[in-house]
């Protein structure tokens, strides 16, 4: 073997082994990050966690329930007002969206993706905080709902698209009038695939903190009203991560460790829908 | 436009026979109008607000770098200067590893090892970022004062770089954090562009004799080029408006500095630091006109990413599961 072919095998080993150690750094810092979450949340968690408002700063003991309980009413609200138009908008993509119209709504909603959360957040409070005169969850919900929009039309749109057309043209051939098609055969066909899309969304807003800073604000006390400010899980995790207090940093991380479950749960839960659906084509 | 829809075009006889497919067209029709009209609202909304910023200081703002909000004299330099740095620093960190992961999956890996490992990839995306900004805050910022800023001054601590007391808060851990948290994004899209690219390819450079690795650098990754670089740059636009894990680890000051290990600032964090505070229309208004910057910077940057990733694969939805 000539010194040069050796040279060659060498780097081609080399690299090999580099892109391999990469991308083993790369699931170790996912590890890493998950293993502490795990670690500090779970020796911070206890039963007050859950069914406790905050006490007052310094104290020992206090929980986090309105923050729980805020978190599923604003995302609640929030998938309430983005799941139909964003289901509506990926079905017209799907269905009608071969046109120069349909071109820039899915270009639009690329950029909408791309927006940074905060530029939404400052948005939804000159549309709702700034005419009310003060914060509210509503604004955060709405400020979350256009966040998800853009993204549950384009994978809606995909998951429709993937019916394939014989079905359409054999309901139509039948007889059926193209909105009932649409509606009874292809969106039900893709329903699986929709509401995949749908937890995908709602997984992705449950976790944003930046749109909430201005709009939901956060409260210490427990709020059950949509038009008054309200406690998240992510605003808990920025207030008592940041702030001074040893007990704070506590509740941070079982904040956190929560948080992340329910993140978990919602993605890994759309994984398994879209995996037992189609294959291992993915 | 046709990008390849398994939707047949509409034919006159499908198509507005009936009134109530009339209805249905125009009722998801008037839901899709409302994408293009939230981004109007939202440029209109951003623009009307930072009016009084945008005509008292014109393009003065982009350049000048006091921000004094008791004299009124605002200049966005050292949040521009910040978010372009801490950017940048991301991707140095975020790009080698990322395409690692693509080539490693798409070339090299062990079949059974693909799915995991790009699941496992992937899932750092699902991690909110909050609470990176707290892991960053209590194990990354530890880590990095204890076990790599010294051994990195040791070495490159005549650099302007480098200068300076090391307190934590930094440039540098801004760009680390930002780095762990676009790699899935760039890993993801990269992965798909190279398995767009035709076995062919590898197929001729292996049969000419080249290594496994030669094929790949030199057949593979030139075939996807624009691609890749899109997907980098899909990256960088990430990084740019990341907020939360950027705010509570680069020290938000208002500084412009070669030193990685002093405090920073970006323009989305000062939105959020700020934006509550601000107690004179001014100074809102400038606090406007930094988000509006952002969202222009944002979008530019998006758009051409996308371009970039559709000259590879053209009219398949790349990436777009990923974002």
């Amino acid at each position: 073997m000539s010194a040069r072919r050796l040279r060659r095998r060498l780097v081609s080993g080399l690299m090999t082994t580099l892109v391999g150690v990469l991308s083993f750094v790369a699931v170790l810092a996912l590890a890493v990050i998950l293993g502490y979450l795990v670690v500090k949340g779970a020796s911070s968690l206890d039963w007050n966690f859950f069914v406790k408002n905050p006490v007052p700063a310094g104290q020992a003991g206090g929980g986090v329930a309105n923050a729980i309980v805020g978190t599923v009413i604003i995302v609640g609200v929030a998938a309430l007002i983005g799941l139909p138009i964003g289901i509506g908008t990926g079905l017209y993509l799907a269905e009608y969206g071969s046109g120069r119209f349909g071109w820039i709504v899915r270009f639009v909603a690329d950029v909408l993706n791309g927006t940074p959360s905060i530029v939404v957040g400052i948005f939804a409070w000159t549309w709702l905080v700034r005419p009310m005169g003060h914060f509210s969850a509503l604004a955060g919900s709405v400020a979350l709902a256009v966040l998800m929009v853009p993204m549950i039309a384009r994978t809606t749109e995909e998951m429709v698209r993937l019916v394939p057309h014989s079905l359409r043209e054999a309901a139509l051939a039948l007889g059926y009038p193209r909105w009932r098609t649409s509606l009874r055969i292809v969106a039900r066909t893709a329903l699986a695939g929709i509401l995949t899309s749908c937890l995908v969304g709602i997984a992705r807003i449950a976790g944003e903190t930046a749109p909430l800073l201005f709009t939901a604000l956060g409260n210490l006390n427990f709020s059950s009203s949509i038009l008054q400010p309200m406690q998240t899980l992510s605003l808990q995790v920025f207030t008592y991560g940041t702030g001074p207090f040893d007990e704070w940093h506590r509740l941070a991380w079982a904040a956190a460790l929560v948080l992340m479950g329910l993140v978990l749960l919602l993605s890994l839960t759309a994984r398994w829908a879209l995996r037992s659906r189609h294959g291992a084509a993915r | 436009m046709d990008d390849g829809s398994p939707v047949a075009p509409d034919r006159p006889a499908l198509v507005g026979r009936n009134a109530v497919d009339r209805l249905y067209r125009a009722a998801l029709t008037g839901l899709a109008l409302s994408l293009p009209l939230l981004l109007v609202a939202l440029l209109a909304e951003l623009v009307a607000s930072a009016w009084p910023a945008i005509t008292r200081f014109g393009v003065r703002f982009l350049w000048t770098s006091v921000w004094d909000p008791v004299a009124g004299v605002f200049g966005a330099a050292p949040m521009i200067f910040g978010t372009l740095a801490s950017s940048l620093l991301a991707l140095l960190f975020a790009v080698p590893l990322a395409l690692g992961v693509a080539i490693y999956l798409t070339e090299f890996s062990p079949k059974w090892l693909r799915q995991p490992v790009a699941f496992l990839v992937e899932l750092l995306a699902a991690i909110p970022s909050v609470v990176y900004g707290l892991w960053g805050i209590f194990v990354l910022i530890p880590f990095l004062r204890g076990y790599v800023v010294p051994p990195l001054r040791g070495v490159l601590g005549w650099t302007p770089f480098l200068q300076g007391v090391f307190y934590g808060n930094s440039l540098l851990a801004g760009g680390v954090i930002l780095a762990i948290m676009i790699v899935p994004y760039i890993a993801a899209v990269s992965r798909e562009v190279l398995l767009a690219v035709p076995s062919s390819q590898r197929e001729a450079a292996l049969g000419m004799g080249a290594t496994r690795w030669e094929a790949v650098w030199t057949a593979v990754v030139p075939y996807g080029r624009a691609g890749l670089i899109g997907a980098v740059i899909l990256g960088l636009g990430r990084a740019l408006g990341e907020t939360m894990a950027v705010t509570m680890l680069i020290g938000n000051r208002h500084d412009i500095g070669l030193s990685v290990l002093q405090p920073a600032y970006t323009m989305a964090a000062a939105v959020a630091n700020e934006f509550s505070e601000a107690t004179t229309n001014l100074y809102l208004s400038a606090l406007f006109e930094v988000g509006l910057i952002l969202f222009v910077v944002t979008v530019v940057v998006n758009a051409l990413a996308r371009l970039m990733i559709w000259r590879v694969a053209r009219g398949t939805a790349v990436g777009s599961r990923a974002l």
